[in-house]
């Protein structure tokens, strides 16, 4: 007879006695040690026919079906929510970093741009390249953000008129007497500089003649120093002495490029004389002992004013006066074959400002003046206006060196006529052939450049090569007939002029203009997926939750854009994938809207909406505007542990006000006299501020894994971070090794710990095996390749060989073996051991002492073993009959904790290959965010209720928490935002030798590394919903005396103490379990999405700032590469756990049917 | 409750803040170069010691507290003791709390515990002028439904408002405008000081606002 019973054994159709369950026949009964009450109970289920005999077999088989179902649409959901963000992401970003490929070829004086012949190198001149030489030396003046109007000349006014009134106009006197006294020697030009109008990128566009934009792919991110070719680096290979003075910027961009050079601080804004007093100190006594060819001075003091009080204040006009002192002194010391250039880089805005494309900020000052004669005509009325990078080409050809390879500047024609040859024609022809150089030049990079990269247009390309063509073949026959008429030589001026500011223009569209329209529609994706993740989430929670019309509405919006599509690309409109991502985006995110606004009414108040409480609310809103102040992005490492302190204090508080943390009695009535053995119903007061000052330490510790921030000059890095192979004492090493290996071993005996503790690990599974055996040897293989890399070089000569091999292979063997791992627990992912115990019934010792109610003893002590005989002998006839066919009880062990087991096992396995690509010194950190972790969920569960059959949820706070805790981490394991601070190293881990040609591998591995952090929070994310049902079985286990206590109480007592199902509760209700992994995953995503709309909005709104480039960019990148990285990890992370609930339903499946036969 | 009763409390707040405003203005008198942002750590001790005082004075006068049973003077000496080990406690708490958030450990100690002393003097002294050295009252005035008085409800008040007050004063440590009341520990007690007035502000309005709502359970 199965023994299948009434509702109360049907409830625990699966129940187990400290995580024991225990099968019988093909039903389940119960019986522990110690459980008399159940044995009556499963006897007056035997003895009440009204119980049919029905098993929940049917129920167990048509499971799967919808679960399976269900599963997929979560999967597909979040999928699909993530593509929403990707494709937000992807329109902001064309939008906004505008990206160029950076060639690394040289133009050399052997190598002409083109054929033909040269016009002045046949002439054997010395010095002579290109072009000869018109000067011998160059001063360049460079004065930061000297705006057009600072150096405009003002009309002189009569003596009854009031002088200027702004402090920034006419303050320039000197450049206005040159122009008026020589004007022959001397010109203003208003240029124009290219956005965006930072320091950094105009340097660069100043010396490479190119259109820098924020991101110049290149070969070397980890430093700034430009690969291109530039003037600074023809110089020195043409043996010139280049003297730099000022703005350390010059430092990072041309290391070792100068003979001579005095850099100064340039990062404190509120300095305004340091680096100017620096320079004149420095300047004339360079400039009288004559060792330069080209002498640069970078002044910084006019822009410093600028950023600190604005161009209209008095101290501008002190700064500018200044500046004209020093032009002037520089104008009286001039040789004759020396050319002075005084420039401005940019402008600056109404309130001093740069960065963006306003007219204000790209007009800058450009001034020209040699002792000699230098322009046939007198200066025009109104300053000509040129490209800020025409200057590159008129030097290279002025100091007689090749024009920069990547130049794309114009020459300014009018610097080479001929001065002293009265001829008009010759002139022209002077100017025609320095155009010619020019626009060869030009073409030749024009060229090389579309071979190597297509962000080209190609219809405009070919229109201006055969324009070049034409161009040139007019040029050349002109050169055969040297006296043709004047008019086609002026004709060919205009063709060259006319390729050369076309290919200009072409390059601006597509490198230096910021698309607004396509960074607000990208940041409107992100608000309105952020808002869809808000609206799913409240719906998942609610009890009538459906899956069905979500995918529903999905698929109709996807179908709906991929019909129009369809119908776009027929009518043979070419469109970005970018774009056509957003549409696509965006067509399937309408019906959603169109949902919740037809769902909104007006029934519903925008409270409701709001489903975050207060206290989280303003947190999230906090770390929101932070990413809109530059300090706060820089002292980020800082706010967000103290951000995520609050949070852990604030949860502690809010569990002490709702009572939770001390017994009720305590708080109800006042100054009671109370024992101890009182305790609460979960957790008590000291054990959440335990695991809350726990939480503190550990944050704070992580903490002094800090690396700093370039910008903020007076904090020290920690120590920690450098790798041990960097250390210089043996003992201090072998110590620190020693505390690295022990953290290693720690980590491990706390997992295997903590899996012995809620899990198993006698399990033969080939997981649990792996376990046992192979995260020892991981561990074992990562400290023998840290003493291998940290003592390398200390290696005996002989050893060498086997040092570099056992390096190349450790860390690979390492990964392998947690590849391997990864793999076992994806096939075999339930860790449950499977007692087969057939004589198990038998051997109970049911009639144990009864210590229930005296009244009812002596009845039990005739009734139970009545039953008990009974069933005993029911189960004896059932064992014979089928004692052939296999086992009849099976005690399940550990099934409460299944899916955080397989869990653990997974963040342990992928923490090991992370830790390796780290310094060793981190592997404290991973300890750390172990234990850290640890701490948090538990904390997080004390304050989480379980609705046993109802709707599952994760609190908001868990999940900020947890977000928190991961941008946390990232800091803590030395990284910054910024480029420069990327961990290059983590690239030769496994791979000493370099990956030759291939990139992804070495991507990998440093991405990696940087996103370790994200990567294993966003796995371990469903750990925040089944982490409260694990706890659970902590609950009943501190069992309190019933003092006091009528017997009525003490008869609901086994109602209260029925055993924990733990994490089966989630397995009961298999609908709800998945609206609750659907939910996770969606707040999860909300609370990174409006990171990363933060960053973009903050990078959008502040284009203009002075640190756009350096912080909210950088920022922007590392948060939306963060945010993929985690967005994966969660995808896999939940895949995880409906991977291991089939592998549960199977189990269970696979059980009954071995039950059956 | 009586509106008398709101009343003195309003006057004791009021002389609360008196004191801190004399503890910013009276000691130029004897003191050169006497300012907050300056001499900030003789600014702390002295208005410490200023609120300590007007506190205890206040409660020996006002006596919110129903007198205890036993009035002997061991007993009031064993509680004055046991007030004294509780206020250092705090200090010391205070202290390491503040570390964990992130003050330096090693550098500007005497700073950072001269800002827990005052923190402590916002809100563990009021605490064990109205609940005495009892621990398991102050949890009790902390929770929801705690308070019996409104005394105790204006002390959850100030309390809770000087930790905000402490708190917020942190976050202008970060940004770069390089004044001089940035440098740490000074926002942050300027910040508890103004959430305490604030608090001491706030409390007899919002306890006159709500005095219908308010209901005590006296025992």
């Amino acid at each position: 007879m199965p023994i299948v019973c009434g509702p109360h054994f049907q409830k625990h159709w699966y129940n187990w006695w400290r995580g024991t369950l225990y099968w019988v026949g093909n039903g389940a009964v119960y019986l522990p040690e110690g459980f008399q009450e159940e044995v009556i109970l499963a006897g007056l289920c035997i003895g009440g026919p009204e119980y049919p005999l029905v098993l929940n077999l049917t129920v167990m088989n048509s499971l799967p079906a919808t679960s399976r179902m269900q599963k997929i649409s979560v999967l597909l959901f979040l999928a699909w929510v993530c593509f929403l963000f990707y494709a937000g992401i992807a329109l902001f970003t064309s939008g906004f970093l505008l990206t160029r490929l950076e060639l690394t070829n040289h133009s050399s004086c052997q190598e002409p741009p083109g054929p033909g012949s040269l016009p002045w190198g046949s002439q054997g001149k010395p010095g002579a390249c290109w072009m000869a030489s018109r000067f011998s030396r160059l001063v360049l003046v460079l004065i930061d953000a000297l705006r057009f109007d600072f150096a405009q000349p003002q009309p002189s006014h009569g003596p009854g008129e009031p002088p200027v009134s702004l402090p920034f106009l006419g303050k320039l006197d000197s450049l206005q007497r040159i122009l008026e006294i020589q004007p022959h020697h001397a010109r203003l030009y208003h240029s124009k500089a290219d956005p965006p109008t930072t320091t950094m990128q105009r340097l660069k566009a100043l010396t490479t003649g190119s259109l820098p934009t924020f991101i110049d792919a290149s070969s070397n991110f980890a430093s700034y120093a430009i690969v291109e070719d530039n003037l600074i680096k023809q110089l020195a290979s043409a043996g010139r002495r280049v003297v730099f003075m000022g703005d350390d910027t010059w430092k990072d961009l041309f290391p070792g490029a100068f003979s001579q050079a005095f850099f100064f601080p340039s990062f404190n804004v509120r300095d305004l004389h340091t680096v100017d007093n620096g320079i004149l100190e420095h300047l004339y006594p360079t400039m009288d002992s004559g060792e330069w060819d080209m002498l640069i001075a970078h002044f910084l003091g006019v822009d410093h004013c600028g950023h600190k009080y604005g161009p209209h204040h008095p101290e501008m006009a002190k700064k500018l006066s200044q500046m004209d002192q020093v032009i002037q002194g520089l104008v009286e010391r001039l040789e004759n074959d020396t050319l002075l250039v005084v420039i401005g880089d940019h402008g600056m805005t109404m309130t001093g400002d740069h960065g963006g494309d306003s007219e204000l900020e790209i007009s800058a000052a450009l001034f020209l003046y040699s002792p000699k004669a230098l322009f046939p005509g007198a200066p025009p009325e109104e300053p000509e206006i040129v490209p800020q990078i025409s200057l590159v080409p008129t030097l290279a050809l002025l100091l007689g060196l090749p024009i920069p390879f990547g130049n794309i500047g114009e020459v300014m024609a009018e610097l080479f006529s001929e001065v002293e040859d009265s001829q008009s024609h010759s002139s022209a022809l002077a100017q025609a052939s320095a155009l010619h150089l020019n626009a060869q030049q030009v073409s030749r990079f024009l060229h090389t450049y579309s071979a190597a990269a297509q962000d080209l247009q190609v219809k405009e390309l070919h229109r201006l090569q055969t324009l070049f063509s034409k161009a040139s073949a007019d040029y050349q026959r002109l050169l055969q007939r040297p006296q043709g008429p004047e008019a086609a030589l002026q004709t060919v001026i205009t063709e060259l002029q006319q390729f050369l500011r076309g290919v200009r223009a072409m390059c601006i569209q597509s490198w230096a203009r910021f698309s607004l329209g396509r960074m607000a529609g990208g940041a409107a994706l992100m608000a309105a997926a952020c808002f869809l993740c808000l609206l799913v989430s409240q719906w998942a929670t609610s009890p009538g939750f459906c899956f069905r019309p979500l995918l529903t509405l999905m698929a109709c919006g996807l179908a709906g854009t991929i019909v129009c599509a369809g119908l776009l690309t027929t009518t043979g409109l070419k469109l970005d994938p970018v774009v056509l991502g957003a549409m696509a985006a965006a067509g399937s995110l309408l019906p959603f809207l169109w949902k919740a606004w037809a769902g909104w009414g007006s029934k519903r108040p925008l409270v409701a909406l709001l489903p975050i409480p207060g206290p989280v609310l303003l947190f999230l809103l906090i770390r929101f505007a932070a990413f809109f102040s530059d300090s706060f992005v820089v002292a980020e490492a800082r706010a967000t542990p103290f951000l995520l302190g609050s949070l852990i204090l604030l949860l502690i508080a809010q569990l002490h006000w709702e009572g939770k943390l001390l017994p009720p009695k305590l708080l109800t009535i006042p100054r009671l006299c109370f024992s101890a053995s009182t305790g609460p119903p979960r957790h008590n007061g000291t054990h959440a501020l335990g695991l809350g000052v726990g939480l503190l330490l550990c944050i704070r510790l992580a903490g002094l894994f800090h690396r700093c921030p370039e910008e903020t000059p007076a904090c020290h890095s920690s120590p920690w971070l450098s790798p041990l192979a960097s250390m210089v004492g043996g003992r201090a090493k072998n110590l620190w090794y020693g505390a690295c290996v022990g953290s290693l071993v720690a980590l491990l005996a706390a997992v295997r710990l903590w899996l012995r503790r809620y899990s198993n690990l006698k399990s033969p599974e080939p997981s649990v095996l792996f376990v046992r055996w192979g995260l020892p040897l991981m561990a074992l293989g990562t400290a023998a390749y840290w003493a291998l890399a940290s003592g390398a070089d200390e290696a005996p000569p002989r050893l060498r060989a086997l040092v570099a091999g056992a390096s190349v292979v450790l860390p690979r063997a390492v990964a392998g073996l947690a590849a391997s791992g990864l793999m076992l627990l994806l096939w075999r992912p339930v860790t449950v051991l499977v007692k087969a115990t057939t004589g198990a019934p038998r051997t109970r010792t049911v009639l144990t002492p009864f210590s229930g109610p005296p009244t009812s003893r002596a009845d039990l002590d005739y009734v139970v073993p009545q039953i008990y005989r009974h069933m005993q002998e029911e189960f004896r006839g059932r064992l014979e009959r089928t004692k052939s066919q296999g086992p009849l009880t099976v005690a399940a062990c550990h099934l409460g904790s299944v899916y955080s087991a397989a869990m653990v096992t997974a963040l342990t396995l992928l923490a090991f290959p992370l830790l390796l690509l780290h310094a060793e010194r981190i592997s404290l950190v991973f300890l750390l965010l172990f234990l850290q972790s640890f701490l948090l969920l538990h904390l997080l569960a004390a304050g989480i209720p379980i609705t046993t059959p109802g709707p599952f949820t994760v609190p908001w706070q868990a999940v900020s928490a947890w977000a928190l805790m991961a941008t946390q981490t990232f800091y803590s394991m030395g990284h910054q935002p910024v480029f420069p601070a990327i961990h290059w190293h983590a690239a030769f881990v496994g791979f000493p030798e370099g990956h030759g040609s291939s990139t992804w591998l070495p991507a990998l591995l440093v991405g990696a590394n940087t996103f370790a952090s994200h990567l294993l929070f966003a796995v371990g994310c469903p750990l925040l919903l089944l982490w409260p049902f694990l706890c659970e079985s902590q609950g009943p286990r501190k069992r309190w005396q019933p003092l006091g206590r009528n017997e009525a109480e003490a008869r609901v007592r086994p109602e209260e103490e029925e055993e924990p199902l733990m994490e089966m509760r989630l397995r009961d209700a298999p609908h709800h379990f998945n609206a609750a992994l659907l939910q996770l995953g969606l707040k999860y995503l909300f609370v990174l999405g409006i990171q990363i709309l933060a960053c973009a909005l903050a990078a959008s709104i502040l284009r203009r700032h002075l640190m756009v480039w350096k912080v909210f960019a950088p920022k922007f990148i590392f948060e939306a590469m963060g945010f993929i990285v985690s967005s994966v990890g969660l995808f896999l992370g939940i895949a995880l756990v409906m991977r291991v609930d089939g592998a549960v339903s199977s189990w269970f499946r696979q059980l009954v049917l071995a039950q059956q036969r | 409750m009586k509106d008398t009763d709101i009343k003195r409390l309003l006057y004791t707040h009021l002389l609360c803040i008196f004191s801190i405003i004399l503890s910013i203005f009276i000691p130029s008198f004897f003191l050169e170069n006497f300012s907050i942002l300056e001499t900030h750590l003789t600014w702390l001790c002295i208005c410490s010691v200023f609120v300590t005082a007007v506190n205890l004075v206040l409660y020996l006068v006002v006596k919110p507290n129903a007198s205890s049973k036993r009035s002997s003077l061991s007993y009031k000496v064993t509680r004055f003791l046991k007030c004294c080990i509780y206020f250092l406690m705090s200090c010391f708490f205070f202290h390491v709390i503040f570390v964990l958030y992130g003050a330096p450990l090693i550098e500007l100690v005497l700073e950072t515990f001269l800002f827990a002393v005052i923190l402590s003097t916002f809100t563990t002294v009021p605490c064990l002028c109205l609940l005495g050295p009892n621990i398991k009252a102050w949890l009790r005035v902390f929770s929801r439904n705690g308070v019996t008085s409104i005394w105790e409800n204006s002390l959850q008040i100030t309390t809770i408002s000087s930790f905000i007050g402490t708190w917020l004063g942190a976050f202008p440590i970060p940004l770069d405008w390089e004044r001089p009341w940035q440098v740490w520990p000074i926002s942050c007690t300027l910040g508890a000081t103004f959430g305490y007035v604030a608090g001491l502000v706030i409390s007899p309005l919002w306890i006159y606002w709500n005095r219908k709502q308010l209901t005590y359970k006296n025992n």
